[in-house]
């Protein structure tokens, strides 16, 4: 083996996949508080913004709610990276198909209920209009 | 090619590497434990997907009642936010010194995000108790059930929260870093950041939609 091939100490690669909420290639403290902080600051930034968007008159009405989801997508998707430090290395597939799949049945829970709900309510008959076929 | 030369070219070894991957044994248990629990946030989540489309359903069926506008104080969700956000990062410090083995800032860390946690229920249960006194309590209407459902739901997770928390800083100071309490307190830490992950939604479709929807 020439030196070359010889891997710095702490540039180890890691042999095995990462569980979820594992950060890879521990050991320094200070790139972990890093990683958090970073964290911290991009969520404290998106929150603020949400709110602000939320009490604000700047954003025309009907955009607010457009804003406010893709605000708190993009603050999910911080916690994600920098919280639970699911990544999309090659370490984390498994976590990032687990998480892939759990994100299609919550998709389809919310859409699929607000969709059918919102056609039952368009297509029932007004409760007076009820009381009067009974009568 | 020698091994590590094979190393660096396929680090991951994605491709076949030096051992199959079908040959290479069970992966290690901190792995499979925390995959497993992994999988149960995901139900967790679809869960409240569940209670967020029952919320999203009747949210406009108030029954004459007051209605999101008229109740949310978006000042006293601020606040819980930015307890439960600064919580979620305490609970990341304590992470990170677990992963040195530094008992002192391993317990500093947790009792901070037991502190945080805390002012955060606390704060949840005064307008719980300050809305049923106002008389919109979860009897009042569908979207009045529905809102304590839900908000109720987290907040009960929270609560279950601290309880494994206290736990885990009494295991660990008895017993140390044991290898099974480790496993215990990563499962642990999984759990602390779903639950903001959980109220980011919660608070941008309960409290800011609500209050913007005038």
């Amino acid at each position: 083996m020439s030196t070359q091939e010889q891997k710095a100490p702490g540039d180890s690669v890691p042999e095995d996949d990462l569980a979820p909420g594992e950060e890879g290639q521990g050991g320094a403290v200070l790139r972990g508080v890093r990683g958090y902080l970073i964290g911290l600051v991009l969520a404290t930034v998106l929150t603020a913004a949400s709110f602000w968007a939320a009490g604000t008159g700047a954003i025309y009405g009907p955009g607010v709610p457009v804003a406010l989801i893709a605000l708190a997508v993009a603050q999910m998707g911080v916690h994600l990276v920098f919280f639970l430090h699911v990544t999309t290395g090659p370490d984390n597939t498994n976590n990032v198909l687990a998480l892939a799949f759990g994100v299609l049945i919550v998709a389809l829970v919310l859409v699929g209920s607000l969709w059918i709900m919102a056609h039952l309510d368009h297509n029932i008959m007004p409760m007076d209009e009820m009381m009067r076929m009974q009568r | 090619m020698s091994a590590a030369a094979a190393r660096r070219a396929d680090p991951h070894q994605l491709g076949h590497g030096e051992v199959p991957v079908s040959e290479r044994g069970p992966a290690p248990k901190r792995i499979v434990v925390a995959y497993g629990f992994w999988i149960f946030l995901l139900s967790d989540f679809i869960m409240f997907a569940s209670f967020f489309a029952g919320y999203a359903v009747l949210v406009s069926a108030t029954a004459d009642g007051p209605a999101p506008r008229d109740l949310f104080d978006l000042k006293l969700v601020a606040w819980e936010t930015a307890a439960l956000l600064l919580s979620s990062f305490a609970c990341g410090m304590a992470g990170v010194a677990m992963a040195v083995r530094n008992v002192r800032w391993f317990q500093i860390g947790m009792a901070a995000t037991a502190l945080l946690g805390t002012a955060f229920l606390a704060m949840e249960l005064y307008e719980f108790v300050h809305l049923i006194g106002e008389g919109a309590g979860p009897s009042r209407s569908a979207f009045l059930s529905a809102f304590f459902a839900l908000v109720g739901c987290h907040g009960l997770h929270v609560l279950l929260g601290l309880l494994w928390l206290s736990t885990m800083m009494a295991q660990v100071w008895a017993k140390g870093f044991r290898d099974d309490i480790i496993r215990r307190t990563q499962c642990f830490m999984l759990f602390w950041h779903a639950l903001d992950i959980i109220w980011v939604a919660l608070f941008t479709v309960v409290y800011l939609l609500g209050a913007g929807a005038a």
